[in-house]
């Protein structure tokens, strides 16, 4: 049913047909010649308000017949010239556009730049804020994978298991709600540790939902991990060799689909991952069904990271002691006039990072998610540039696609795991 | 000091002399801070220098990640372009630069990595900086028919160009830019360590300035306390 859709929606907009081919009609003078068969391609345009899109991507394949033989991917719809007002804000108001990259995993875009602050001040983190980090991470990579396996497998055609996997992500919305105050731009990761304290009422519910609410997850999947229709439309569709991924500049659940182990919060860990035990999954040949399955595992061990999270954590502080970079409690505030002064200066010019360039990366859901970081020793970042994820992986996307049908396009898309307002920034 | 919670990777000793061995006279610049090295190179070596880094046994930086662009205005040569390596078998990073102006381009490095394409492209968009040997040197990120390079560090951060969608023709229409009110740049660096300029009554605190004699003191009462004069402070770089 689906492949019928995606060709119904994508409208054609450009036919290319030259003079006489095709079998005109003898309406042009052109009488029809069984000798002169030469169809020319198709170009057409999917695109940019299309449900399969993943939000606004123009493609404008050419098709020999079904056949995809290049494809262009149009992008930029969602340019919000991010990096451009950073350069214009104080560290603290541009942490909130980060949220705004990647929508749909909001706390893993704001790690890699608390990290790229945090390392050019040489700023210690109290270790209770690492744990909390570690978890609120694992739990953005949950709901990042909720959305992204539910609309995987609709894009190929089967509808159930999105409505559930949904059930589970709005119930991370909820926990994101409570820690931050709000359900998806969070704003909770601070350089020097985290905005507030998690209280332990939702330390208990979230490891009451890991042991009663994740098996939803379990039984979506069930539906679709063995089914034949799901791999007829995954198995072996664009497949990508280990040289070829790295050559094109993937990671995350990419480049692990690949068989190459490459996790950063393994081999370049950070925060408290080095005191957790979990495991990489790795695909074998880099297909569509390969990503998914990875993608799968990864939210099984988030579940395990999360655990060791909940029943580690210790107690103390969410902040650094240091005033000039961590803005003091409000109780202190109402007490003290010295907190009353860093607050008021925190907050309008901010603290002073000094100069100096960086590259962080973090393991996001969707790969690696780096912030190249130049400051100039005052208040406001000289250049901030993003390194989206998705970036990479779309424009391989001509690469891989060439000689699959259409409709493979929405599988093929949703494999990448694509959000927009990340790799349009 | 390094913060113990950041990225660890494997350690960079060797790295700056292994690679200037690899790529040669090209090296212009090696440096290291907060644990990350960067190697500036020279513009038309550029392709040689990533094909060491990436193929010479014991440096082994199979991936690009990321090409950034920096613009420094006062700078003859005012971009830069910042390649960010990445060693999957060795766990490290590495950055390489070169400069360059608005009408040199760069060598592409698209043929040692395609994954170059877009990001040369990026790069391109939004500075302006050329890149020889790119296949595919279009726009990405802006609007078709944008104008400008908006990374640039003398381009507005408001634009100049707005489109709205007009009810009266039916269509979205391109405008030039009207602000209600001006893009307000506050200046929040502090007052008594930031700025160059002086404000009125700012003479007082460095003595007398010649022609502006002091008030004279008030005929009963304790002569005035000469204020130590502070010492004399390096004016800090105000923000263009």
């Amino acid at each position: 049913m689906s492949e019928t859709r995606t060709k119904e929606r994508t409208r054609k907009r450009k036919v290319e047909v030259s003079v006489g081919a095709g079998g005109t009609g003898p309406e042009l003078g052109h009488p029809r010649d069984p000798g002169d068969q030469k169809l020319s391609n198709y170009t057409i345009n999917f695109g940019p308000q299309h449900p399969a899109a993943h939000g606004v991507l123009r493609l404008i394949m050419e098709l020999d017949g079904e056949i995809i033989e290049r494809l262009d991917p149009h992008i930029g719809l969602l340019h919000r010239g991010t990096e451009k007002l950073i350069e214009y804000k104080t560290y603290a108001q541009a942490l909130p556009y980060f949220d705004r990259l990647d929508y749909v995993s909001p706390m893993c875009m704001e790690h890699s730049f608390v990290l790229a602050i945090e390392k050019l001040m040489g700023l210690e983190v109290p270790i209770r804020a690492q744990y909390i980090r570690v978890l609120m991470a694992e739990l953005t990579r949950i709901s990042n994978h909720m959305l992204q396996l539910g609309s995987h497998i609709m894009d190929v055609g089967a509808m159930t298991p999105n409505l559930w996997l949904f059930e589970v992500r709005e119930d991370t919305m909820q926990f994101y709600e409570r820690a931050s105050g709000a359900r998806m731009h969070a704003n909770y990761f601070r350089p020097g540790g985290v905005r507030y304290d998690l209280p332990e009422k939702l330390l208990a519910d979230m490891g009451d939902w890991l042991d009663h609410r994740l098996h939803l997850f379990e039984d979506a999947i069930s539906l679709v991990a063995d089914n034949r229709i799901f791999k007829q439309r995954n198995v072996d569709i664009a497949k990508m060799s280990k040289e070829d991924s790295i050559a094109w500049g993937f990671s995350g659940p990419m480049i692990r689909a690949a068989g190459i182990p490459w996790d950063l919060r393994k081999s370049q860990p950070y925060e408290v991952y080095d005191r957790m035990e979990f495991d990489v999954p790795v695909g074998t040949n880099n297909d569509c069904y390969d990503r998914f399955m990875v993608r799968v595992e990864e939210v099984r061990q988030s579940a395990r990271i999360m655990r060791q999270c909940l029943e580690q954590m210790p107690s103390g502080p969410v902040g650094t002691d240091d005033r000039k970079v961590f803005p003091p409690s409000r109780m202190e505030m109402k007490q003290s006039m010295e907190a009353m002064i860093h607050h008021f200066k925190l907050y309008t010019e901010g603290y002073h990072v000094p100069a100096g360039e960086v590259y962080v990366a973090t393991e996001s859901p969707k790969g690696e998610f780096g912030v190249y970081l130049v400051a100039d020793g005052t208040n406001r970042p000289y250049r901030c540039k993003i390194r989206p994820t998705g970036f990479s992986h779309l424009q391989a996307m001509d690469f891989m696609i060439r000689g699959h049908m259409l409709a493979d396009t929405t599988a093929v898309l949703s494999a990448l795991d694509i959000v927009f307002g990340e790799v349009d920034r | 000091m390094l913060a113990s919670h950041v990225p660890q990777m494997a350690s960079d000793e060797g790295v700056i002399a292994a690679a200037k061995k690899a790529i040669g006279k090209a090296v212009l610049r090696a440096s290291e801070l907060v644990g990350e090295i960067t190697l500036t190179v020279k513009r038309e070596a550029i392709v040689d220098a990533l094909k060491a880094l990436r193929d010479t046994p014991g440096l082994e930086y199979q991936q690009l990640m990321e090409i950034a662009g920096v613009d420094y205005p006062e700078r003859p040569e005012r971009f830069e372009v910042v390649y960010q390596l990445l060693s999957l078998t060795k766990n490290r990073r590495l950055r390489v630069k070169v400069t360059t102006d608005e009408a040199t381009p760069v060598p592409s490095v698209t043929g040692l990595w395609p994954v170059a394409g877009w990001l040369e492209r990026e790069v391109f968009d939004m500075y302006g900086v050329g890149f020889s040997g790119n296949p595919d040197l279009r726009r990405i990120l802006t609007d078709y028919g944008f104008e400008g390079h908006p990374q640039r560090k003398d381009f507005p951060l408001t634009g100049y160009i707005e489109l709205r969608y007009s009810e009266a023709e039916k269509r979205v229409v391109y405008e030039p830019v009207e602000l209600p009110q001006d893009f307000r740049n506050f200046d929040f660096l502090m007052p008594w360590e930031g700025p160059e300029y002086r404000l009125p009554g700012d003479e007082k605190a460095v003595g007398e300035a010649p022609g502006a004699p002091s008030p004279a003191p008030a005929a009963s009462g304790p002569p005035p306390v000469k204020a130590k004069k502070p010492a004399p402070r390096k004016p800090r770089k105000k923000k263009s």
